[in-house]
Protein backbone atom coordinates (compact mmCIF):
# COMPACT_ATOMS: atom_id res chain seq x y z
CA UNK A 1 0.00 0.00 0.00
CA UNK A 2 1.10 3.54 -0.74
CA UNK A 3 1.77 6.08 2.01
CA UNK A 4 2.80 9.70 1.93
CA UNK A 5 5.12 10.62 4.78
CA UNK A 6 5.77 14.23 5.77
CA UNK A 7 8.72 15.62 7.76
CA UNK A 8 8.56 19.03 9.39
CA UNK A 9 11.01 21.63 10.69
CA UNK A 10 14.23 20.07 12.07
CA UNK A 11 13.20 16.63 10.79
CA UNK A 12 12.97 17.96 7.23
CA UNK A 13 16.50 19.37 7.64
CA UNK A 14 17.77 16.04 8.97
CA UNK A 15 16.30 13.98 6.14
CA UNK A 16 16.87 16.62 3.47
CA UNK A 17 13.28 16.28 2.32
CA UNK A 18 9.84 17.30 3.49
CA UNK A 19 7.99 14.42 1.90
CA UNK A 20 8.55 10.80 0.79
CA UNK A 21 6.30 8.28 -0.90
CA UNK A 22 6.54 4.89 0.74
CA UNK A 23 5.32 1.44 -0.26
CA UNK A 24 4.41 -0.41 2.94
CA UNK A 25 3.08 -3.88 3.61
CA UNK A 26 -0.52 -4.18 4.85
CA UNK A 27 -1.31 -3.97 8.58
CA UNK A 28 1.74 -1.98 9.56
CA UNK A 29 1.73 0.60 12.34
CA UNK A 30 3.11 4.11 12.41
CA UNK A 31 5.94 2.80 14.60
CA UNK A 32 6.89 0.35 11.84
CA UNK A 33 6.79 3.13 9.26
CA UNK A 34 9.13 5.15 11.45
CA UNK A 35 11.51 2.19 11.77
CA UNK A 36 11.58 1.78 7.98
CA UNK A 37 12.41 5.46 7.51
CA UNK A 38 14.93 5.52 10.36
CA UNK A 39 16.78 2.78 8.45
CA UNK A 40 16.80 5.00 5.36
CA UNK A 41 17.64 8.19 7.32
CA UNK A 42 19.76 7.04 10.30
CA UNK A 43 19.92 10.57 11.76
CA UNK A 44 16.21 10.27 12.60
CA UNK A 45 16.71 7.56 15.20
CA UNK A 46 18.12 9.79 18.00
CA UNK A 47 14.94 11.90 17.77
CA UNK A 48 12.62 8.93 18.21
CA UNK A 49 11.58 9.82 21.76
CA UNK A 50 10.68 13.42 21.05
CA UNK A 51 8.87 12.87 17.74
CA UNK A 52 5.08 13.16 17.66
CA UNK A 53 3.15 11.22 15.06
CA UNK A 54 0.12 12.18 13.03
CA UNK A 55 -2.12 10.19 10.70
CA UNK A 56 -4.23 12.18 8.25
CA UNK A 57 -3.72 15.42 10.22
CA UNK A 58 -4.65 13.90 13.60
CA UNK A 59 -2.30 13.00 16.44
CA UNK A 60 -1.60 9.28 16.52
CA UNK A 61 0.62 6.87 18.44
CA UNK A 62 3.27 4.37 17.31
CA UNK A 63 0.60 1.65 17.69
CA UNK A 64 -1.82 3.35 15.29
CA UNK A 65 -2.40 1.16 12.19
CA UNK A 66 -1.98 2.82 8.82
CA UNK A 67 -4.08 2.31 5.70
CA UNK A 68 -3.52 2.63 1.99
CA UNK A 69 -3.40 6.28 0.94
CA UNK A 70 -2.72 7.62 4.45
CA UNK A 71 -0.73 10.78 5.04
CA UNK A 72 1.64 10.14 7.95
CA UNK A 73 3.56 13.00 9.54
CA UNK A 74 6.57 13.07 11.86
CA UNK A 75 6.55 16.17 14.02
CA UNK A 76 9.35 17.51 16.23
CA UNK A 77 8.25 19.20 19.49
CA UNK A 78 6.13 22.17 18.43
CA UNK A 79 7.25 25.75 19.10
CA UNK A 80 4.53 28.07 17.85
CA UNK A 81 3.16 31.06 19.65
CA UNK B 1 -12.68 31.97 14.30
CA UNK B 2 -9.16 30.57 13.82
CA UNK B 3 -6.76 31.61 11.08
CA UNK B 4 -3.23 31.13 9.79
CA UNK B 5 -1.96 34.21 7.93
CA UNK B 6 1.20 35.17 6.08
CA UNK B 7 0.76 38.92 6.35
CA UNK B 8 0.81 41.24 9.36
CA UNK B 9 -1.79 40.27 11.98
CA UNK B 10 -4.61 42.78 12.39
CA UNK B 11 -5.21 42.36 16.12
CA UNK B 12 -7.58 45.32 16.29
CA UNK B 13 -9.59 43.84 13.41
CA UNK B 14 -9.80 40.53 15.28
CA UNK B 15 -11.07 42.35 18.36
CA UNK B 16 -13.72 44.13 16.29
CA UNK B 17 -14.89 40.88 14.74
CA UNK B 18 -15.16 39.01 18.05
CA UNK B 19 -16.37 41.57 20.61
CA UNK B 20 -20.07 42.46 20.99
CA UNK B 21 -21.96 44.88 23.23
CA UNK B 22 -23.03 42.11 25.63
CA UNK B 23 -19.40 41.38 26.56
CA UNK B 24 -18.16 42.97 29.76
CA UNK B 25 -14.55 41.92 29.19
CA UNK B 26 -12.39 41.74 26.08
CA UNK B 27 -8.91 40.30 26.60
CA UNK B 28 -6.51 40.65 23.69
CA UNK B 29 -3.22 38.78 23.87
CA UNK B 30 -0.49 39.48 21.35
CA UNK B 31 2.59 37.26 21.23
CA UNK B 32 5.41 39.31 19.73
CA UNK B 33 8.83 38.37 18.41
CA UNK B 34 11.71 39.17 20.79
CA UNK B 35 14.97 40.54 19.42
CA UNK B 36 16.99 38.27 21.68
CA UNK B 37 17.06 34.61 22.66
CA UNK B 38 19.51 32.79 24.90
CA UNK B 39 21.89 35.76 24.80
CA UNK B 40 21.90 35.98 21.00
CA UNK B 41 20.48 38.76 18.86
CA UNK B 42 17.54 37.54 16.79
CA UNK B 43 17.27 39.06 13.30
CA UNK B 44 13.98 37.43 12.46
CA UNK B 45 11.94 34.26 12.89
CA UNK B 46 10.43 31.93 10.37
CA UNK B 47 7.25 30.11 11.30
CA UNK B 48 6.39 26.88 9.51
CA UNK B 49 3.28 24.79 10.02
CA UNK B 50 1.63 21.55 9.06
CA UNK B 51 -1.19 23.75 7.90
CA UNK B 52 -4.13 21.36 7.57
CA UNK B 53 -3.41 19.86 10.98
CA UNK B 54 -2.57 23.22 12.60
CA UNK B 55 -5.97 24.61 11.57
CA UNK B 56 -7.76 21.58 13.00
CA UNK B 57 -5.75 21.81 16.21
CA UNK B 58 -6.40 25.55 16.54
CA UNK B 59 -10.11 24.85 16.15
CA UNK B 60 -9.87 22.18 18.87
CA UNK B 61 -8.12 24.65 21.18
CA UNK B 62 -10.91 27.15 20.49
CA UNK B 63 -13.64 24.59 21.17
CA UNK B 64 -11.93 23.39 24.34
CA UNK B 65 -11.57 26.98 25.59
CA UNK B 66 -15.29 27.55 24.95
CA UNK B 67 -16.19 24.30 26.72
CA UNK B 68 -14.04 24.82 29.79
CA UNK B 69 -14.29 28.58 30.37
CA UNK B 70 -17.26 30.91 30.87
CA UNK B 71 -16.50 32.92 27.74
CA UNK B 72 -18.84 33.83 24.90
CA UNK B 73 -16.28 33.57 22.11
CA UNK B 74 -12.57 33.34 21.38
CA UNK B 75 -10.66 34.02 18.16
CA UNK B 76 -7.10 33.03 17.29
CA UNK B 77 -4.78 34.18 14.49
CA UNK B 78 -1.26 32.77 14.07
CA UNK B 79 1.22 34.14 11.57
CA UNK B 80 3.43 32.00 9.31
CA UNK B 81 6.55 32.86 7.31
CA UNK B 82 9.08 35.54 8.18
CA UNK B 83 8.32 37.70 11.24
CA UNK B 84 10.60 40.46 12.55
CA UNK B 85 11.24 41.54 16.15
CA UNK B 86 8.41 43.63 17.55
CA UNK B 87 5.87 42.15 15.16
CA UNK B 88 2.94 40.09 16.32
CA UNK B 89 3.21 36.34 15.72
CA UNK B 90 -0.06 35.37 17.38
CA UNK B 91 -3.18 37.21 18.51
CA UNK B 92 -5.94 35.84 20.72
CA UNK B 93 -9.14 37.64 21.68
CA UNK B 94 -11.37 36.17 24.40
CA UNK B 95 -14.65 37.81 25.30
CA UNK B 96 -16.88 37.14 28.30
CA UNK B 97 -19.39 38.74 30.61
CA UNK B 98 -16.70 38.96 33.29
CA UNK B 99 -12.94 39.44 33.16
CA UNK B 100 -11.68 36.39 35.05
CA UNK B 101 -12.92 33.90 32.46
CA UNK B 102 -11.58 35.99 29.58
CA UNK B 103 -8.10 36.27 31.14
CA UNK B 104 -8.03 32.56 31.97
CA UNK B 105 -9.26 31.46 28.55
CA UNK B 106 -6.56 33.54 26.86
CA UNK B 107 -3.84 31.97 28.98
CA UNK B 108 -5.30 28.50 28.41
CA UNK B 109 -5.31 29.01 24.62
CA UNK B 110 -1.71 30.29 24.53
CA UNK B 111 -0.49 27.35 26.59
CA UNK B 112 -2.37 24.81 24.45
CA UNK B 113 -1.16 26.36 21.21
CA UNK B 114 2.44 26.25 22.40
CA UNK B 115 2.21 22.57 23.29
CA UNK B 116 -0.22 21.04 20.78
CA UNK B 117 -0.48 22.95 17.50
CA UNK B 118 2.01 21.81 14.81
CA UNK B 119 3.76 25.13 14.21
CA UNK B 120 7.54 25.59 14.50
CA UNK B 121 9.77 28.61 14.61
CA UNK B 122 13.32 28.96 13.37
CA UNK B 123 15.43 31.72 14.90
CA UNK B 124 17.81 33.54 12.58
CA UNK B 125 20.89 35.23 14.10
CA UNK B 126 23.84 37.14 12.60
CA UNK B 127 25.58 33.80 12.15
CA UNK B 128 23.27 30.90 11.58
CA UNK B 129 19.81 29.73 12.43
CA UNK B 130 18.27 27.21 14.84
CA UNK B 131 14.91 25.45 15.00
CA UNK B 132 13.29 26.05 18.36
CA UNK B 133 11.83 22.90 19.89
CA UNK B 134 9.18 23.32 22.51
CA UNK B 135 7.70 21.43 25.37
CA UNK B 136 5.24 18.72 24.40
CA UNK B 137 4.43 17.62 27.90
CA UNK B 138 0.79 16.78 28.27
CA UNK B 139 0.39 15.19 24.86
Amino acid sequence: MALRVLFFASLADITGTSEVELEASPNVTIGAVFATLAARFPLLEPHRKSILFARNSRYATPDTPVQDGDEIAFLPPVSGG
Amino acid sequence: MVQLVRERIDAKGLRERIARPEDGAVVLFEGTVRNHSGGRTVKHLEYHAYESMALQQLEEVREEALRTHAIRDIGIIHRLGTVHPGECSMAIVAVASHRAAAFEACRFAVDRIKSAVPIWKKEFYENGAVWVEGDTMGL
